[in-house]
């Protein structure tokens, strides 16, 4: 999904609260305003017509007790009610009464025949000068006097009704400002939620889609408006745009690891295939060997023994040397192809690793060694070996080869003396060492040692083709351990060599200390 | 033609062929061999077909001696083809070859070879392993009645 997002489809609805809030708020604003206001208004108004009804209340009373004043001192009962009658021109007035010195009633007036009754027949003699409001009408009285003497009280009766209906006609006014007011608010809201509530439905719709799909190819759609939600927008829409970016950049890279790891892989297949090929032409190459070599020198053994045995009157003694020679040779080579087809095999042999106490092992092949050592006693010194995970028969090969080191190296000395045993070396491993007291061999040449076909003596003093320890140095590697030797001419020599074979087990790092010589 | 065979030598080598019969000889063993130069004519003899489509089925070879790498058909092939016929599996095959690799001996034995032998370099060694091998096959062992030759 992609592209801009309008509306509010999918979205939580956030937008119909944020619309009603700003109605309300609208609407709240405006009638409190306006409640205040009328408020404000209504009670001036109603102040400020108590203080007018009061004065003009007060000055036609003057009026009436100024122009009844003769009235009374005359004690003109008409003239009085004449003077009251002229109020007829204030509708406001209800009754109207002057009353005399004792307090009792001396004329009245009333605007209508039933409010007659509401007149008072005597009031206080010495009533004050007054404006009272009661609840509906409100009273003034006034006292009449002239030359310093009282000579009675004028008490007037005002109606409040139509102060009453003015403020209800405020009142009206008001409520009919106030629903206007609503209804323009409302209108105002909806303005101003086209205006602020739809770019922010949008965004959020755009964001709730965002946080949802984590597609930031999404886009919010532009409003037209340069204001903050148009701004808004846009840096929502600018951010969106780096984050797809920073993700092309994370997607981009990790193809790229992911294209490495593959070539990585494929190498790994081609030099694995090259291996293989490689190690099928070196099969291919011992075989021929074992066959092709062996068999013309078998031929060559074959016709010159019969040239021997068919022309032997008719060979000097030379000639017979020289065959002798001959077939000695043709013998040498066939051992030197059989070494070496066994060490080519080894190479191709899995290493079938078992848990093998070493001391059987050892004895065995000292037995078999001294059982062929014609006759010459060998002074064994086998010390108990530990038990290791390693290839039996494998081991066997290397021990064999050590031990018949040992005794032939040993022929010329009067007492031989082959010691074979196990120290531990820093890390706890056990070392294996077959140390001899023979002719041993200068440090010198060490290097040469485990090479294939190296020798360090003449081949007429010890026989030997040079494959032995070659095959024990890749036996010894292919159980991931390392083969060294320590001597010196006539000293006798030690062969030291560590296994590593555990299943599973990383390769053990003896080289540093026991690097192969 | 003389139908009778004591030993069928199967070798392409005519220095292999000439030691071998001298070897033999020595033992007055050489006047019954008969000599195959590649896999096809042995498989021909003892199965008595193309040019020797004369030989009686009957009188089969007493023992064979057979060399693994061969020209045409190869020694294996060949130790598979007298091995799965009813006709020829119980003749004797000794395998003498110069190789000793362990996924022939391993084969040969599975096909079921009689002996499997390794051709020593020494003339010496070469020649006792043929004396052995002619007494043993040709006058210490009974060799297979007929009816082990039975075709059902």
């Amino acid at each position: 999904m992609s592209g801009p997002v309008s509306g509010a489809a999918g979205a939580r609805p956030l937008h119909g609260t944020f619309k009603q809030k700003l109605a309300w708020m609208t609407v709240l604003v405006s009638t409190g305003a306006l409640v205040v206001a009328g408020t404000a208004f209504m009670s001036y108004h109603l102040l400020a017509s108590r203080r007018a009804i009061a004065r003009n209340l007060a000055v036609q009373a003057e009026t009436i007790g100024l122009n009844s004043v003769s009235a009374l001192v005359f004690d003109d009962e008409r003239s009085a009610e004449e003077s009251l009658a002229a109020l007829r021109a204030d509708r406001n007035i209800v009754t109207a009464a002057i009353y005399g010195t004792e307090g009792n009633l001396f004329a009245a007036y009333a605007a209508r025949p039933e409010d007659e009754d509401g007149i008072d027949r005597v009031i206080s003699a010495r009533q004050e000068d007054t404006v009272r409001f009661q609840r509906r009408t409100a009273d003034a009285f006034r006292t009449i006097v002239t030359d310093g003497k009282r000579r009675g009280t004028v008490h007037l009766v005002y109606s409040l009704n139509e102060l009453f209906a003015d403020l209800a006609g405020y009142l009206g006014i008001t409520i009919v400002v106030i629903g206007v007011s609503i209804l323009t608010a409302r209108f105002a809201a909806s303005r101003l939620q086209r205006t602020f509530s739809e770019p922010v439905a949008r965004l959020a719709a755009a964001a709730e889609v965002v946080s949802r799909t984590k597609d930031y190819t999404v886009r919010v759609e532009a409003t037209s408006s340069t204001d903050e939600f148009g701004m808004f927008i846009d840096t929502f829409n600018e951010m969106l745009a780096q984050i797809q970016a920073r993700e092309r950049e994370v997607e981009a890279g990790q193809s790229q690891v992911q294209q490495l790891n593959e070539e990585l892989e494929q190498r790994v297949l081609q030099r694995t295939a090259e291996l293989d090929a490689t190690n099928k032409e070196l099969e291919a190459f011992t075989y021929s060997v074992s066959h092709d070599l062996r068999a013309p020198l078998r031929r060559i053994d074959g016709f010159a023994n019969l040239l021997g045995d068919k022309c032997q009157s008719n060979l000097p003694d030379e000639g017979r040397h020289f065959l002798a020679r001959i077939r000695e040779g043709t013998q040498q080579m066939g051992q030197l192809i059989d070494d070496l087809l066994n060490l080519a095999r080894l190479g191709r042999k899995d290493v079938s690793i078992r848990t093998t106490d070493l001391s059987p092992i050892v004895s065995r092949v000292a037995d078999a060694l001294s059982r062929d050592s014609n006759g010459r006693v060998i002074d064994w010194r086998l010390q108990p070996l530990p038990t290791v995970a390693c290839d039996p028969a494998l081991i066997e090969v290397v021990f064999t080869n050590l031990l018949s080191n040992a005794v032939k190296y040993t022929k010329n000395r009067e007492q031989t003396t082959i010691e074979v045993g196990a120290i531990q070396d820093d890390g706890g491993f056990p070392v294996f060492f077959v140390r001899d007291n023979g002719v041993g061999f200068s440090m010198k040449y060490a290097h040469k040692l485990f090479g294939p076909f190296q020798r360090l003596h003449r081949a007429e003093d010890f026989e030997g083709t040079g494959i032995g320890l070659a095959t024990v140095q890749r036996i010894i590697h292919k159980h991931k351990g390392a083969v060294w030797a320590e001597s010196d001419v006539d000293a006798g020599a030690s062969f030291y060599f560590t296994i590593d074979a555990q299943p599973g087990a990383g390769a053990r790092q003896t080289l540093s200390k026991g690097e192969t010589r | 033609m003389n139908d009778r065979i004591d030993i069928l030598l199967v070798e392409d080598n005519p220095d292999d062929i000439e030691l071998a019969i001298h070897a033999l000889r020595e033992e007055k063993l050489a006047n019954g061999i008969t000599v195959a130069r590649d896999g096809e004519e042995a498989l021909d003899i003892v199965f008595c077909r193309g040019p020797h489509a004369d030989r009686d089925f009957d009188s089969p070879p007493r023992l064979i001696l057979l060399d693994l790498k061969l020209p045409k058909v190869d020694g294996l092939d060949v130790l598979r083809a007298i091995k799965s016929d009813p006709r020829t599996k119980a003749i004797p095959v000794v395998i003498m070859t110069s190789s000793k690799e362990e996924r022939d001996l391993v084969e040969s034995y599975r096909i079921g070879v009689n002996a499997y032998v390794q051709k020593p370099v020494s003339f010496d060694q070469f020649l006792s392993v043929v004396k052995e091998l002619g007494l043993f096959w040709l006058v210490i062992n009974q060799p297979p009645p007929s009816q082990a030759f039975d075709p059902s």
